[in-house]
């Protein structure tokens, strides 16, 4: 199935071109090539196993933790290919943060747990320290909620405060891209909504690449939204126009709730 | 109905309540079998005097009675010490042949350097040169003359010291000449001279040492007292043999605590005697406990990092798999073969060698050619390691992915991931096999054998002579110790009551250190448990 790349109006920061991914022997991805916007959100939708987080976890090598894994083709970001043996995948995953589906804060303080990226990248300096906490907790939207228990333990945190402390976490290191998988999965609504909101805060200093199963989240968070079915991209535009009037049958199907 | 009983598994329940009942049965009863032995031993039992048929009496205390055999009534065993005099501890009397029985105030009883328990009564003492308080009753003057004896006996412990400090410089200096002449010094040269100068000082101190220890031992023993025991037949015993004297059939309730109390502290504290049938089980708790700590701090980082290494880095595949199987079989091997392996590679293997390389002058005398607590450790660190690799491997294996993922994915490397998330977060698992590690190793007595252990130690492993650790030194173990009083021993009847004792001691040595991991390991999981959804 040809896939055709799209021009988006911004200029690109992640360019994907004509990348297949295996699993062994098995093909997650087959020939994709997209550009994701700088400062914008974009959202990867599609039926489950379509290779969404597979495509997601090439950005910051997140792949490069499973054996046999190949990839083909060229990702790069701003220009520098993610792939080329010299990329240091320490410095890139810095440069291309990432929030998990289950929010995963570690068993320290809320403030360690902020700070770690700058702690293991060897910053000790406190006021530097102080400084990033406060700004990346109220990035985050969580400082109010917190600001007097920054020593006590994340454990203590409820599920939806939980995912905000990991959204702390990525931008604390100031990272260009933020990657989301399935961010608010594991949340209810009014958390859902929290995050939805604050995703519409970041996305003014960072770009962000959501994948999610909810079409209303897609639709009121992104931009841009890709469609993916089994490892091809199927279409890619700006979100408003290919949510009232998708280009092929598949991602209208898609959309509508027909399948997947 | 029954059919839906069986479905909702109701029996299956039952079935697992009993097996968890018996288990703990069977615990609780060995423990309590250990706990009533142990801790009655030092309970200062009444003395009975008996009158037999035949004419004679008998002192002892009564230990049993029990059924005649295919006849009637009871037999009693009684403990009659004085095996100076009698050649037994213990005698068994049919209650027929008892006419009388009562017990006498004056009943004494001597707790002594040898022969055991004196059981009698006192005459008189004979210490024309201590000062006696004048007209007293007998037994008065028998306190006053130990508690002076007591002081002369401290003091001569003080020569003891020096002796024993004497001869290990004098031994030093021995080892040095022999290191010279090794090395082809010139017998002229001025270092060496020194040398024979400074051993020749030395063992002119020394020879006044002993003479002096000789007559102090000598002025001892001239303090004696006559005893007499129920026959009347006397015997003249030397002050200084007598570690402690009382009347048990006087002591008040208040004073049988305080003197069960002050048997447990020589029990803790004190020296054994007797071939270890009596006195204390210092040297031996504080063997077990070396031991145990030095096969901690081999087999702990040797374990966790076998682990970490089979877990986090190797690559999964057959070899890993075929380790992994193989660690887990381990556990299985009889551990005197690890004794063995631990004699013919850590003492002759490795032992030999370091004896070779650094000790050349001394041989044949082997220095860690031989057994020694560093050896013991090392056979026990690798009879443990499995313990420690399994529990860390599990551990590790328990933490869910996304932790992982969630360091990594801020930049971390896997190092930096290892040290500040995953091991934190495994260490309650990591002191579970620790804590499993030590006891298995606290229970191990058969490797010991053979690599190190013995009957009495001359030294403890650890002293105030430099270099203050003596890795290389022969050690006493409680678990051995059980053993060899219990079964070879001459007495072994009069070894038993130390034989429960010995016993509760290991095992509560063994509470008492798990129970601190434990709570470490609680400390840590409560800072490190995993987050819940
Ligand atoms: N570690 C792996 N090893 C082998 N195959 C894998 C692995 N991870 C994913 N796959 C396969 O790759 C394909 C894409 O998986 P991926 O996780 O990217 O899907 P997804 O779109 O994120 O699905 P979901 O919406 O359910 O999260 C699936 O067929 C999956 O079975
Ligand atoms: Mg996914």
């Amino acid at each position: 199935m040809p896939t055709t790349a799209p021009q988006p109006t911004v200029a690109p920061i992640i360019e994907v071109e004509n990348v297949d991914f295996f699993y062994g022997p098995t093909q997650a991805i087959h020939g994709i090539n997209l550009s994701f916007p700088r400062k914008q959100v974009t959202a990867l939708i599609g039926p489950s196993g379509c290779g969404k987080s597979t495509l997601l976890r090439c950005f910051n090598r997140m792949n490069d933790l499973i054996d046999n894994i190949d990839v083909r083709g060229r990702i790069t970001l701003n220009g520098d290919d993610i792939y080329a043996p010299t990329t240091d995948v320490i410095e890139l995953r810095r440069r291309v943060g990432m929030v998990f589906q289950k929010s995963n804060p570690f068993p320290k303080s809320i403030y360690e747990n902020t700070i770690y990226g700058l702690r293991i990248a060897g910053v000790k300096d406190k006021a530097v320290l102080d400084e990033s906490v406060e700004r990346s907790l109220k990035g985050a939207a969580l400082w109010d909620e917190v600001k007097d228990r920054l020593h006590t333990s994340a454990l203590g945190l409820s599920g939806g405060q939980m995912q905000r402390l990991c959204i702390a976490r990525a931008i604390a290191v100031n990272p260009e891209v933020i990657l989301m998988d399935e961010p608010c999965s594991a949340l209810d609504p009014k958390s859902t909504a929290r995050v939805e909101e604050l995703i519409g805060e970041l996305r003014k200093e960072f770009t962000i690449i959501i994948v999610t199963h909810n079409m209303q989240q897609a639709a009121r968070v992104s931009d841009f939204t890709a469609f993916l079915y089994e490892g091809f991209l199927i279409e890619f535009g700006q979100t408003d126009k290919m949510f009232m009037k998708p280009k092929k049958k598949q991602t209208e199907d898609y959309i509508t709730g027909r399948f997947g | 109905m029954r059919r839906n009983y069986w479905k909702i598994g109701e029996p299956w329940v039952w079935a697992t309540g009993a097996a968890l009942s018996v288990t703990l049965l069977i615990a609780v009863t060995l423990i309590a079998v250990i706990m009533v032995n142990g801790l009655g031993v030092f309970w200062p039992g009444k003395l009975q005097q008996l009158e037999l048929k035949d004419g004679s009496k008998l002192l002892g205390e009564l230990i049993q009675s029990e059924p005649v055999h295919r006849g009637e009534g009871l037999r009693r065993q009684y403990k009659i010490a004085n095996r100076d005099l009698y050649g037994l501890d213990f005698r068994w009397i049919d209650e027929t042949e008892i006419l009388r029985a009562d017990h006498p105030a004056a009943a004494i009883v001597l707790e002594r350097e040898e022969n055991g328990d004196f059981f009698g009564f006192l005459d008189a003492v004979q210490a024309s040169g201590l000062e006696l308080p004048a007209g007293a009753a007998p037994y008065a003057q028998l306190h006053a003359a130990l508690d002076q004896v007591s002081v002369m006996k401290a003091a001569g412990h003080a020569t003891d010291q020096q002796l024993s400090t004497a001869s290990y410089r004098l031994e030093q200096l021995r080892r040095d000449q022999l290191k010279a002449e090794y090395q082809g010094v010139d017998p002229r040269s001025s270092s060496y001279q020194e040398l024979l100068h400074e051993q020749e000082r030395l063992k002119v101190d020394f020879e006044h040492l002993m003479k002096q220890q000789r007559k102090e031992q000598t002025n001892l023993r001239q303090y004696q007292a006559t005893f007499s025991d129920a026959n009347g037949r006397t015997s003249n015993i030397v002050l200084a043999d007598i570690v402690q004297a009382y009347r048990p059939n006087q002591l008040a309730w208040h004073q049988q605590v305080i003197f069960y109390a002050a048997k447990l502290k020589e029990l803790i504290v004190g020296e054994p005697r007797e071939s270890n049938t009596e006195g204390g089980l210092f040297p031996a708790i504080f063997g077990t406990i070396m031991l145990i700590f030095t096969m901690s701090l081999f087999s702990f980082p040797l374990g966790v990092i076998a682990a970490i290494y089979l877990r986090e880095y190797a690559r999964e595949g057959v070899v890993v798999r075929v380790v992994r199987i193989a660690v887990n079989n381990l556990a299985g091997i009889p551990s005197i073969v690890y004794g063995i392996f631990g004699l013919g590679f850590f003492v002759y293997g490795i032992g030999s060698n370091i004896d070779k390389l650094f000790f050349p002058e001394l041989l044949p005398t082997p220095t860690f050619g031989t057994g020694g607590i560093l050896w013991a450790s090392l056979t026990l660190a690798l009879l443990t390691v499995p313990v420690v690799i399994v529990a860390t491997e599990e551990a590790l294996g328990a933490i869910p992915r996304e932790f992982r993922e969630g360091s990594l994915a801020l930049g971390a490397t896997r190092f930096q991931t290892l040290l500040r998330i995953l091991l934190p977060m495994a260490s309650p698992g990591i002191m579970t096999g620790l804590i499993l590690a030590m006891a298995r190793a606290a229970g191990e007595v058969a490797p010991l054998m053979i690599t190190g252990v013995v009957k009495l130690a001359p030294a403890l492993p650890i002293d105030g002579n430099f270099p203050f650790f003596h890795l290389d030194r022969k050690f006493m173990h409680l678990g051995f110790h059980i053993f060899d009083i219990g079964f070879q021993s001459p007495n072994v009847e009069a070894a038993k009551p130390m034989v429960f004792v010995t016993t509760l001691l290991l095992v509560l040595i063994v509470l008492a250190m798990s129970s601190l991991a434990i709570r470490l390991r609680n400390r840590m999981k409560k800072r490190y448990t995993f987050s819940t959804f």
